[in-house]
């Protein structure tokens, strides 16, 4: 009770206070408050911990381009990996925090909370990952930076189709993203008539997946369709991987980005050499803007440090945001800035040309099939095809009711 | 080789290895809350502590394995001395809600330290060449490093039951787990003992952390992440023994596999009703005293 009295009077002070400044004539400064959800704790806290560095990056590198007078104030919060948590984060942000933007989101059930009050308060919310493919569509608010699973595992499971392979197999993680990533492979897969043997879906929390692997073995599939979300399950689905010999048995393996992370692939041994994944980025890309994307990278994190897709993600939403402060001089509405961030291209992003699509505000890039192979000692994600200009499937294919 | 067969094989040896790791983790746990009586919920970071020392060492500072996971070892028993003396023993014989807020506390303590001192990724766990690649035994092969993590769980099973039947250190703690006041009236210096039971349970998890760094990754939220199988073995084996978490390992681990293998949908849950009914059957444990 102390508490809320307390806080109703520094309410009362602050509001005063502000009152005061803003009637002050000079020199008009204008702060626009920015109010990012991450999951610097919790399982994904590797996953934000890239996130966040990308808008990081792209905020000290760029801070000194805002129009004069043009201030940010970047308040960041906690989600613990918990969609209640993040909801009830984004509440305070909103009503008393008083952002302008929402960004950030590593996960998909933590965006799906968020984006509802994003619609009640008219906030703009640049989700920089959470990819769960039907996101935009719980807010006319959300604009989508990252990329959907659909936009990746659909066009995979045509490659790998074309390649002549009959039979897959496939696994994923049992959550919305992994759901996503199993229906994309299996429709991209079958349309090119291919046949899916089973499908198998395994527990968010897993130390081992041997078990899930060897059968996988047994059923002795054309390729293998795993999909884990990146990081630690990553690696530990490598291991499973090379322990059986998977790979030796003939069975061809592909998936999105997400199985082969850059920043884990020299955890991985050797394991990974030769295998084919689909993504938006790829640290070897051989872009201009992604040589001068790593370079400020590892001027700022050290040698060691190795940005990955969440990196880019969360560096082409701070750009977007940047991009939306700059046109406005600061100064917008939640529906002045969806006008703009709508309609946002980025023909230089480290991953290539990006653009928002206005029907749907998710985003459309090109979508490279990459293998790993070793570039100067060390294995890489090299590009070796480019679907250009790739469009969610899964919105041309589902259109809204 | 007939197809099923080799599948039995694999998804028994894979389990079995496994079943070393959380041994070797949860002994000390079942030990400490025998002795001590003792719900010591923050047993992982001993274990995840264990991991990120052997890392470290190896990756950092090029220690070879064994060294770097003898020192593991060593690090963690002497880093839970302290924590015992100052924080545990306040909380013998006190209330269990207590003890499990304490631990939970150090838990997210662990998570926060080892997130600042390691950073949030996980740690690179590459076994030395030599365990690396495949042991031919004739009839097929197996991963070199999984068969290694059975060997030592084996060699540590037997150091530990010799250790606990024939030693007079043993033989203390045995009397201790029995009946602590009788003990305490013989003349034996529990307080040391607990100390030292302490230790070497800390010790045994830092180096299970290690071993089975590979199986389990090591990264700021391992405490918390596989706390469920730590006190699922300790549960299932009984409070206070050696053979107990064993025997409860095995079974958890091999089923967990197996299950996994078979039902990929269900398997994941089975290992908690397997907990569910080993505990109705016998709510003490396979081996605790009732």
């Amino acid at each position: 009770m102390r508490g809320g009295i307390h806080r109703v009077v520094v309410g009362i002070v602050a509001a005063g206070a502000a009152a005061i400044l803003s009637l002050a004539p000079a020199a008009a400064q204008t702060t626009v408050k920015i109010g990012i959800i991450n999951s610097y704790s919790g399982f994904v806290a590797q996953a934000a911990d890239e996130m966040q560095k990308g808008m990081d990056l792209y905020v000290k590198l760029h801070e000194k381009d805002l129009p004069a007078g043009v201030k940010i104030e970047i308040i960041k919060r906690d989600d613990t990996s918990n969609p209640e948590v993040g909801k009830r984060l984004a509440q305070e942000l909103i009503t008393q925090d008083q952002v302008q933007v929402l960004t950030g989101v590593i996960l998909s059930p933590v965006a799906a909370a968020v984006a509802p009050l994003t619609a009640e308060a008219k906030v703009p919310f640049v989700i920089t990952n959470a990819a769960g493919v039907s996101i935009p569509r719980l807010s006319p608010y959300v604009v989508r930076t990252s990329f959907t699973l659909w936009q990746e595992c659909f066009p995979i499971g045509k490659w790998a189709a074309e390649q002549g392979w009959k039979t897959a197999y496939t696994e994923v993680t049992d959550f919305i993203a992994g759901h996503d990533s199993e229906a994309a492979f299996i429709k991209g897969f079958t349309d090119a008539g291919g046949k899916v043997l089973d499908s198998v879906r395994y527990p968010m929390q897993n130390p081992d997946f041997v078990p899930f692997v060897q059968r996988v073995k047994d059923a002795h599939p054309d390729v293998a369709f795993l999909w884990v979300p990146a990081q630690t399950q990553a690696t530990a689905m490598m291991n499973a991987v090379r322990d059986l010999g998977l790979r030796d048995a003939g069975i061809h393996i592909v998936s999105a980005q997400d199985l082969l992370p850059d920043e884990e692939l020299p955890r991985m041994g050797d394991t990974p050499l030769g295998l084919i994944t689909s993504g938006n980025y790829s640290t070897a890309g051989d872009r201009p803007a992604n040589k001068a994307f790593l370079a400020a990278w590892k001027a700022e994190y050290g040698e060691q440090s190795i940005p990955d897709f969440f990196s880019v993600g969360g560096w082409d939403g701070m750009a977007a945001i940047f991009d939306l402060i700059k046109a406005t001089k600061g100064k917008f509405t939640g529906d002045e800035a969806m006008a703009f961030l709508s309609h946002w291209k980025n023909p230089d992003s480290p991953r290539g040309p990006i653009e928002i699509d206005p029907n749907t505000r998710d985003i459309i890039q090109n979508i490279y099939i990459r293998e790993v192979k070793r570039v100067d000692g060390k294995l890489a994600n090299v590009e070796i095809a480019t679907i250009p200009l790739v469009k969610d499937p899964w919105k041309e294919l589902n259109p809204p009711k | 080789m007939n197809g099923t067969f080799a599948a039995i094989l694999s998804i028994g040896f894979h389990g079995l290895a496994f079943a070393m790791v959380l041994y070797l983790i949860s002994v000390g746990l079942s030990v400490t809350m025998g002795l001590m009586g003792f719900v010591n919920l923050a047993h992982g970071v001993f274990a995840m502590l264990g991991g990120y020392v052997m890392t470290s060492l190896m990756h950092r500072y090029g220690v070879p394995f064994v060294a770097a996971l003898a020192l593991a070892a060593i690090a963690t028993a002497l880093v839970s001395i302290p924590l015992e003396r100052v924080l545990y023993r306040r909380f013998y014989g006190g209330e269990e809600l207590d003890q499990v807020l304490l631990t939970m506390g150090l838990i997210f303590m662990s998570v926060a330290g080892a997130t600042y001192l390691w950073g949030p990724l996980t740690q690179h766990m590459e076994p030395p060449s030599w365990l690396a690649g495949q042991v031919d035994l004739g009839f097929r092969s197996f991963p070199a490093y999984r068969s290694f993590l059975i060997l030592c769980g084996g060699v540590l099973v037997v150091a530990l039951w010799l250790g606990l039947e024939r030693t007079r250190f043993g033989a203390q703690i045995r009397a201790a787990v029995d009946n602590l006041r009788m003990a305490q009236s013989v003349g034996i210096n529990t307080s040391r003992l607990f100390m030292l039971t302490f230790a070497l349970g800390s010790g045994l998890a830092g180096l299970g952390g290690g071993l089975g760094a590979d199986l389990m990754a090591i990264n700021p939220s391992y405490a918390l992440q596989y706390l469920v199988y730590f006190i699922i073995v300790v549960a299932v084996g009984g409070l206070g023994s050696i053979r107990g978490p064993f025997f409860a390992a095995l079974v958890i681990g091999i089923a967990d596999t197996a299950f996994k293998y078979w039902l990929p949908g269900l398997g994941a849950f089975f290992i908690y009703a397997l907990t569910m009914m080993l505990l109705l059957w016998r709510p003490q444990g396979l081996f605790g005293r009732a």
